[in-house]
């Protein structure tokens, strides 16, 4: 066409650009920052309203979230246990049905090939959430067991709802069911819709789980319960400032999944990324065990760790000096944490810098002051529990706010 | 007396600045006891239930000025502490409409714009002379004021700073700084605004808790105390501490028993013992003492030297400047429980500035003559109000689908003037009916349904404050923010350093620099000073960054 627009239906048999998730029409709606990204090739909100109010609505009343374009396969088979047990670093067995566990599985040189959680229905039914595409490294694993690999994809829809008043909202909403769930249980709480308590904010939530087509449906059932517990839909850019306050580390930012990085070494084994308690060298083989097994005793390369950073300019990008002088790391994520009232950070260190030595470290804070690049060598704290935390995520039956 | 009612440091009032001086004192490793004259902790940052199921934030009601450094040394969001940012806030006016200040700086030109094109660009230029205003200032709340007639290296040290500071604006800048400082609140606005309801929004910052009108010269000074505070670095942003203003006061209370510190409520103070010039200790009212080498009073500087202190042991002239220091009341509170939401005809249906603060003032003129009756000795007929429902967004301060409203009220005279004379026993309940009468008048204004909606109201005058948070004549900063009683001059000339004529007797509430709002910054310079002349590091008390 001659004045550059392009119909963009008419130019492939598959759709290009960014497509619809199941809630689409209802976020264009009430976007009114019409902030969009990608996510896994669908349009996901960055920004609906205002980052700063959906960040305090995560951590004051309740939130929703679109997390169906996350990447959902379904495991099932006599030998679905084993299978996956031998592809994780973790000992699955000890997640019981009805429950969900965190994991992370790596390739034959103990690097992470991604991380994510592990829904377990029953004894030969699960299901793995990652954000990575993980079909081909599925079947590949599956070879020789008795499994079933599907991916769920695009056939199952997932709303977060997080919040100190997410459990009210659900009460409201006639899911008042899910009062005795403690944090990581699974249930199906009416028949086609599975709930969760879990979450990437930290805070109490729930994620739930229903088919792709009935997950409009679903969002329009809590949206109805937005009074009194003052409900918000949220974007991505928010849920990024909750989960570096949980202390959780997200794929492509704080780790590069191996198989995704073209250039060599930046693999990182999950002893680098401080989960040597997610290892299990006990349960028997599993993908990387001999390397990390080798790496376990020679010491990790690096250390992603949690710093607390002088003064109040987030240390985004900021590289760690060890001394002043000696560059040791980087930040990897950082934000003022406006409800720890406190700079944090999330950085990988070169070892033994975030292992055994953690003093003198310094962070370089760059500020643009309208123009002016202001640069600070500010002190920084290597910390181990997690920047927030709060009964309220933990308690069971859960508090009203 | 036994040992154990021996400390290193007693602070009297656990309002927010005792408390944080408390805090401190006690992690820099002193026995610290705090005692307070309430049942309960938290001075005028308080939360209480007076009706069931809802909370009420009775006193101060909003938080922007707490000093995030504070927070942070005293770690109080391990201690619960969250501040929750509020959106925006509007005027309304008689005939149905009302001028919206919106978050989003779009939407609040165009609002803007909507009432008077050329103060579009006009409230970008303010915002701009305010924000600069503010960064010239801010560093100076976490030091202690220097002392121009001293010659000590330290005053002379902060002396520098401050010409330093106030060289590097240039002459022009220095020029505006001065008249800032000085002016009133109605003559800048006029200066930069035309339209009559826009100013009347910006100006309510300029008189609350303030004896003065908008076109009192300094005025201008306490909109700039108004704005210096933020949100995590938000400048001007204001919030509602989760669970209401005592969430502050628990915090550190928690804060500082875990630092090992004893409080003990239900007896104020009624002497400060001295011997020989020296503080030994307190005597409380129901007759209990306690002794300690270094006392710190949170009372303002009224009640500490003139009803609690022997005028003996104090220097004649500094009982005279103590007596002069301005204390008015000017202002009174309703809390209001509500059974729902009342309807604000004027907005949209899901207006988001109806979370923030509204008002009913539409003119400086309106708002001036609001002042003259409380220069009469009554409460303004036609008042000035900052009016909040924080439960829209806070879902811990009423039940669900219920509401609490706290609305500020401008004006209303400690000493009101009834049968030809003036006295704050003219405040009886009758009167305290008619005062909240007059308000609900004016909040019918905007949402007409408002009485119907009442479950249960606290009506809180001057003279409440005064009896039951111990504010003299309940003036809520401790003392007017005029120039004549900032910075050195806070709160009397030459005792500007937190210490007093009597050797080891601190002033660490709002009376001293730099002044009230729940900033926490006088009980932590405080702190800094007492360290400091104890030999102590004071490397872990908050320094302005």
């Amino acid at each position: 066409m001659m004045d550059g627009r392009i119909d963009t239906d008419s130019i492939a048999a598959v759709p290009t650009g960014l497509i619809p998730g199941p809630v689409q029409s209802r976020l264009e709606k009430i976007s009114t920052a019409k902030s969009w990204g990608n996510w896994a090739g669908y349009v996901s909100p960055l920004v609906l309203d205002t980052v700063e109010f959906e960040y305090f609505a995560i951590r004051n009343q309740t939130t929703l979230f679109d997390v169906s374009p996350m990447h959902k396969y379904r495991i099932t088979g006599p030998e679905a246990e084993a299978m996956l047990n031998r592809m994780v670093t973790r000992d699955i067995r000890k997640i019981k049905p009805g429950r969900v566990g965190y994991a992370l599985w790596c390739d034959e040189e103990g690097m992470v090939i991604d991380d994510g959680t592990l829904f377990r229905f029953s004894e030969t039914d699960f299901r793995l959430c990652c954000q990575e595409s993980m079909h081909g490294w599925l079947l590949d694993a599956a070879w020789g067991f008795d499994v079933t690999i599907e991916d769920e994809s695009h056939s199952i829809g997932g709303l977060s709802l997080q919040g100190p008043t997410s459990y009210s909202l659900l009460d409201a909403a006639g899911l008042s069911a899910v009062a005795d769930m403690k944090p990581f249980d699974l249930r199906e709480i009416e028949p086609g819709l599975w709930i969760s308590r879990t979450g990437f904010t930290g805070d109490l939530g729930y994620e739930l789980w229903t088919d792709w087509q009935q997950t409009g449906a679903l969002w329009d059932r809590l949206w109805q319960q937005k009074q009194p517990w003052g409900l918000r839909a949220i974007g991505s850019h928010a849920l990024d400032m909750v989960r570096i306050e949980a202390g959780f580390m997200a794929a492509k930012v704080d780790f590069q999944p191996v198989l995704t990085a073209s250039r060599l070494g930046r693999g990182r084994s999950p002893l680098e990324l401080g989960f040597d308690r997610l290892v299990d060298f006990t349960k028997g083989h599993f993908n990387g065990r001999r390397a990390l097994l080798k790496q376990k005793e020679s010491g990790p390369r690096h250390h992603l760790i949690k710093l607390e950073i002088g003064g109040f300019k987030p240390a985004d990008g900021s590289l760690i000096y060890y001394r002043k002088k000696r560059e040791v790391g980087h930040v990897t994520s950082a934000i003022w944490s406006p409800t720890a009232k406190r700079n944090i950070a999330l950085a990988e260190l070169k070892a033994p810098y975030g292992g055994e030595k953690i003093n003198d470290l310094w962070a370089e804070v760059y500020v643009n002051e309208e123009g002016i690049w202001d640069k600070r060598l500010v002190p920084v704290t290597v910390v181990t529990d997690p920047f927030f935390r709060n009964d309220r995520a933990r308690a069971t039956p859960p508090r009203p706010f | 007396m036994g040992q154990h009612d021996r400390y290193d440091a007693i602070v009297a009032g656990a309002g927010h600045n005792g408390l944080t001086t408390a805090c401190y004192l006690a992690k820099a490793g002193m026995k610290v006891l705090v005692v307070e004259k309430n049942d309960w902790i938290g001075g005028a940052a308080v939360s209480r239930s007076l009706h069931e199921g809802w909370t009420y934030s009775n006193c101060s009601y909003v938080c922007s000025l707490l000093r995030r450094e504070i927070v942070r040394d005293l770690e109080l969001p391990r201690f619960g502490l969250q501040v929750i940012p509020y959106e925006g806030g509007a005027s309304f006016t008689r005939d149905g409409d009302y001028f919206a200040y919106h978050s989003d700086h779009d939407a609040l030109r165009r609002e803007i714009a909507r009432h008077e094109p050329r103060d579009v660009d006009a409230y970008d230029r303010f915002s701009q002379t305010v924000i600069r205003q503010c960064r010239f200032i801010r560093p100076f709340l976490l030091r202690s004021a220097p002392d121009p007639t001293s010659f000590k290296v330290r005053d002379l040290q902060e002396l520098l700073y401050l010409v330093k500071r106030a060289h590097g604006l240039g002459a022009k800048e220095l020029a505006e700084t001065l008249r800032f400082w000085t002016m009133s609140i109605g003559d800048f606005l006029d200066e930069h605004f035309e339209n009559d309801l826009i100013k009347a929004h910006l100006a309510g910052s300029g008189i609350i808790g303030t004896g003065l009108g908008v076109y009192s010269p300094g005025t201008a000074y306490v909109l700039l105390h108004h704005y210096m505070g933020d949100v995590d670095g938000a400048i001007g942003a204001w919030g509602f501490a989760r669970g209401g203003m005592g969430a502050i006061s628990k915090a550190l209370g928690d804060c500082f028993e875990e630092a090992g510190g004893k409080i003990v409520t239900g007896s104020g103070v009624d002497r400060f013992q001295v011997e020989g010039g020296k503080i030994i200790g307190v005597a409380l009212e129901n007759g209990d003492e306690y002794r300690a080498p270094i006392v710190a009073s949170n009372m303002d500087v009224k009640r500490t030297f003139l009803e609690h202190t022997n005028a003996r042991d104090l220097p004649e002239d500094f009982t005279r400047a103590v007596e002069r220091f301005k204390i008015r009341g000017s202002s009174g509170k309703l809390n209001i429980a509500l059974d729902a939401l009342p309807e604000f005809p004027a907005a949209p249906k899901n207006a988001s500035f109806l979370r923030g603060d509204l008002h009913c003032s539409t003119s400086l003129e309106e708002l001036e003559r609001a002042y003259d009756d409380w220069k009469e000795g009554q409460w303004s007929s036609n008042p000035y109000f900052d009016m909040l429902i924080p439960s829209q967004i806070d879902p811990t301060m009423a039940p669900p689908g219920k509401h609490m409203m706290t609305v500020f009220v401008q004006y209303a005279p400690y000493d009101l003037l009834a049968d030809g004379k003036r006295s704050a026993e003219n405040w009886t309940e009758e009167r305290k009916k008619a005062f909240a009468d007059c308000v609900f008048d004016k909040i019918e204004e905007a949402c007409p349904d408002i009485r119907q909606r009442v479950v249960h109201a606290e009506i809180r005058t001057p003279k409440d404050i005064e009896r039951e948070v111990g504010l003299t004549e309940g003036n809520i900063f401790q003392g007017e923010l005029t120039f004549d009683q900032l910075l050195f001059n806070r709160p009397v000339p030459g005792y500007a350093n937190y210490a007093t004529p009597i050797d080891g007797m601190y002033l660490v509430g709002s009376s001293a620099h730099p002044g009230g709002g729940v900033m926490a910054a006088p009980g932590a310079n405080a702190a800094r000073e007492i360290l400091r002349k104890l030999g102590k590091t004071t490397s872990k008390v908050a320094t302005a960054a």
